[in-house]
């Protein structure tokens, strides 16, 4: 139940999936409400100290999620998927893995260069120390920009993924968002089915 | 206070002769109370610093505040029934970015919009050595009134101008300045060196 097996996604991959999805689109929202200039300054600190402490805790679980994704298996693709759809699923997962990495710690790196040097309070437990970045205007000018592209960067691949999971799910009829949503999940009778057509896939890739 | 209030002439007396006897240079004499004495206004060469400590090390915020305006009266014949009022704009804090001080300025702070001044007058002073006094009064900031205290230290004095260190932790929180907390201290610590001249 916890580990992928050929034919689903364990527990693991699908809470950290799910954890780090609603995560990503609540600091997106998050940063957009924060950055507005009409917003009351002492809610605009508040907001961004639950930026940076939500920020920090995508950081850890994008760092278990590519750590995960890297040791263990990944469930065979489903049936029917042409090879050109199964190279661009990939690249799209491991864009949205490494992105999940690169705007965290482009997060970091704003809070670590920003002339402010207001210190990062992870949920006023424990301070996250900075970044080794020179505090300048200029540099948190850049980590400002470069986390903002790139967040928003991945919002558009999220909004792929998630097309492509809808798609998958209402026009192929197939189980690649089921199987993202219950552990080992796969009809019973799909089962024998499906194994079949694995196998093939993994002929067709050699 | 149990101690019998001695005579605040003798006290700057013996304080007098053991600065002479022992560290002549080392602190400003203090003056005998009849050549104090006196109505004095708070000179624009005053300082006003402030800083707040932030969390885990590091500097904290720190400014000063350039315009404030004010006024003391040293009595002649009980130091203890002297006065002092003073007033401080908030719109002219001064820190090391734009951002800190318009984040001062804002509602979230000191509300100039709404509040101009930030002002105290003492309600008592009593001396605790030679050179040095505690004053309380009451400070009034965003509409909020509350008793403080502040140290004050004699620095330098002549004729015509008398000088002070004076030294306050201040609670933001009850003037319904608590932002930031607790990333930045609650406590803020205000460090003034004031020149009053003689009027």
């Amino acid at each position: 139940m916890l580990r992928n097996s050929e034919s689903g996604f364990g527990a693991v991959t699908i809470v950290l999936h799910w954890a780090i999805a609603v995560l990503i689109l609540g600091l997106i929202l998050l940063g957009f409400v924060m950055r507005r200039t009409e917003i009351d300054p002492a809610l605009q600190f508040s907001l961004y100290q639950w930026h940076k402490s939500f920020g920090f805790t995508v950081l850890g679980l994008a760092v278990l999620r590519a750590v995960w994704w890297s040791i263990e298996r990944n469930p065979a693709p489903p049936p029917g998927l042409g090879p050109l759809e199964h190279t661009a699923a990939q690249i799209m997962h491991r864009a949205l893995i490494v992105l999940a990495l690169i705007v965290a710690l482009a997060g970091w790196a704003v809070a670590s260069t920003s002339t402010l040097n207001i210190p990062s309070f992870y949920f006023n437990l424990i301070v996250i120390p900075h970044l080794p970045l020179r505090q300048s205007e200029a540099s948190e000018a850049f980590w400002t920009f470069a986390h903002a592209l790139l967040a928003y960067l991945m919002l558009g691949l999220v909004a792929g993924h998630a097309a492509a999971a809808f798609y998958h799910h209402f026009l192929r009829r197939d189980e690649v968002l089921v199987r993202m949503l219950r552990p080992g999940a796969r009809r019973r009778d799909a089962k024998t089915f499906n194994t079949q057509e694995n196998d093939d896939t993994l002929v067709e890739r050699k | 206070m149990m101690t019998p209030r001695r005579p605040v002439f003798k006290a700057i007396w013996l304080f007098a002769l053991l600065a002479m006897a022992t560290t002549p240079a080392a602190a400003a004499a203090a003056p005998a109370l009849a050549d104090a004495a006196g109505n004095y206004r708070i000179a624009s060469s005053s300082t006003v610093q402030f800083s707040v400590p932030q969390t885990g090390g590091g500097g904290g915020i720190a400014g000063k505040f350039a315009k404030f305006s004010g006024g003391f009266r040293i009595d002649g014949s009980n130091i203890e029934r002297s006065s002092v009022e003073f007033t401080l704009y908030p719109e002219s804090v001064r820190s090391s970015e734009r951002r800190i001080e318009d984040f001062l300025r804002s509602s979230a702070v000191f509300d100039t919009a709404n509040y101009q001044t930030v002002t105290f007058r003492s309600t008592s002073v009593t001396q605790t050595g030679a050179d040095s006094a505690t004053v309380v009064g009451t400070l009034t900031a965003r509409g909020k009134a509350r008793k403080e205290r502040f140290e004050v230290t004699l620095t330098d004095w002549n004729k015509r101008s008398i000088a002070f260190t004076i030294r306050g932790s201040i609670r933001r929180a009850p003037y319904g300045m608590d932002v930031g907390t607790p990333i930045y201290s609650n406590v803020v610590e205000f460090d003034m060196n004031i020149r009053g001249q003689k009027r």
